[in-house]
C-alpha cells in the first residue's frame, strides 16, 4: 500500500516538474508548480514528517504560489512574445540537467548507511510528534531560530524599499 | 513491485532536482526561472527528509523548517526585484536583459 502510493505520488510530483518547464504559459507553470508540491506534501506524509507536509502546502502551495501568480498576473507576459526554443538550446540543457543527476544521485547514494533502507529494519518515526520538534527548536538550534526570525524581519524591510517608487525623488534632485 | 526505501527517496529527489535544473537552463522568462530554482529547493528538501527518517534523527526535519522560513523570504525578495525589474526595463525576458553589455 505505501509503495503503491509512493509510485503514484512521486509519479504525480515528477511529471508535474516536467511541465512545469515545458510549459509555455507561465499561469499553468505555476498551476503545475502548485500540483508538484502538492506531490511532494503526500512524499512528506508517507516519510512520516505531517507536520513538514502541513507546513509545505500552507507556506509553499499556499502563499509563494499565489504570490507567484499576482506577479504573472501584474506583469502580464504575453505568450505570443515567447519563440519557441532552439534545438541547441534544449539538447545542452538536458545535457546539463542529466549529468547534474547523475553526480547528485551519485554522491547521495554513496553516503547511504548499510541498515539505512534495509527491508526488514523499522525505524521509529522520529518526524511524526510535534514535541520532537520543539524540543530541536528550542534547545539545539535556538540560535538559528533567532537569526532567522531577524532574516524575516530585514527581507520584509528589504521588500519595502524595492517596491517603494524612487523615481519622484531621483527626477526632483 | 518497487519498495519505497531511501534509494528510491532520493532518486525521486535527484530527478525533481535536475528538471529543476533544466528548467533554470532553459527557460527565457525571469518567473519561471524562479518557479523552477523553488522547484530545486523543494527537492532538496525531500532528501532531508528522506534523510532524517531513514537515519532516525530528528536534524533534517528541523533543517526543513529553515528551509521553508529561508525559502519564504527569499520568494517575497525575489519577485520583488522582478517587479523593480520590470518598471525599469518593461519586460522580463532574459535575452533582452542585456544592458550591461553596451
Amino acid at each position: 500500500m505505501v509503495d503503491k502510493l509512493f509510485i503514484i505520488l512521486s509519479v504525480v510530483t515528477l511529471v508535474s516538474a516536467a511541465l512545469v518547464v515545458v510549459n509555455k504559459n507561465a499561469v499553468n507553470a505555476a498551476m503545475f508548480f502548485m500540483l508538484s508540491l502538492v506531490g511532494t506534501a503526500g512524499l512528506f506524509v508517507l516519510l512520516n514528517a505531517y507536520l513538514l507536509a502541513f507546513v509545505l502546502i500552507l507556506v509553499y502551495a499556499g502563499a509563494v504560489v499565489s504570490l507567484f501568480l499576482f506577479i504573472i498576473m501584474l506583469l502580464d507576459t504575453r505568450p505570443e512574445a515567447q519563440k519557441s526554443f532552439k534545438k541547441m538550446t534544449v539538447a545542452a540543457s538536458l545535457l546539463g540537467g542529466l549529468l547534474l543527476f547523475t553526480g547528485v544521485l551519485s554522491l547521495m547514494t554513496h553516503f547511504v548507511p548499510a541498515t539505512a533502507g534495509a527491508k526488514g529494519h523499522v525505524l521509529p518515526p522520529v518526524g511524526a510528534s510535534l514535541k520532537g520538534y520543539a524540543e530541536q527548536l528550542f534547545t539545539t538550534y535556538l540560535l538559528p531560530v533567532q537569526v532567522v526570525g531577524f532574516l524575516l524581519l530585514i527581507a520584509m524591510l528589504g521588500v519595502i524599499v524595492l517596491s517603494k517608487r524612487f523615481e519622484n525623488k531621483e527626477a526632483a534632485s | 513491485m518497487i519498495h519505497a526505501g531511501l534509494e528510491q527517496y532520493i532518486f525521486v529527489s535527484a530527478l525533481m532536482f535536475a528538471l529543476g535544473f533544466f528548467g533554470v537552463l532553459l527557460r527565457k522568462n525571469t518567473l519561471v526561472i524562479y518557479m523552477c530554482l523553488e522547484l530545486m529547493l523543494v527537492a532538496s528538501t525531500l532528501a532531508l527528509v528522506a534523510f532524517s527518517r531513514f537515519n532516525g534523527t530528528m536534524d533534517g526535519n528541523v533543517f526543513v523548517f529553515f528551509i521553508l522560513t529561508i525559502a519564504a523570504a527569499e520568494v517575497a525578495v525575489g519577485l520583488a526585484i522582478i517587479v523593480a525589474l520590470f518598471r525599469q526595463r518593461h519586460t522580463v525576458q532574459v535575452e533582452e536583459l542585456n544592458h550591461l553589455k553596451n
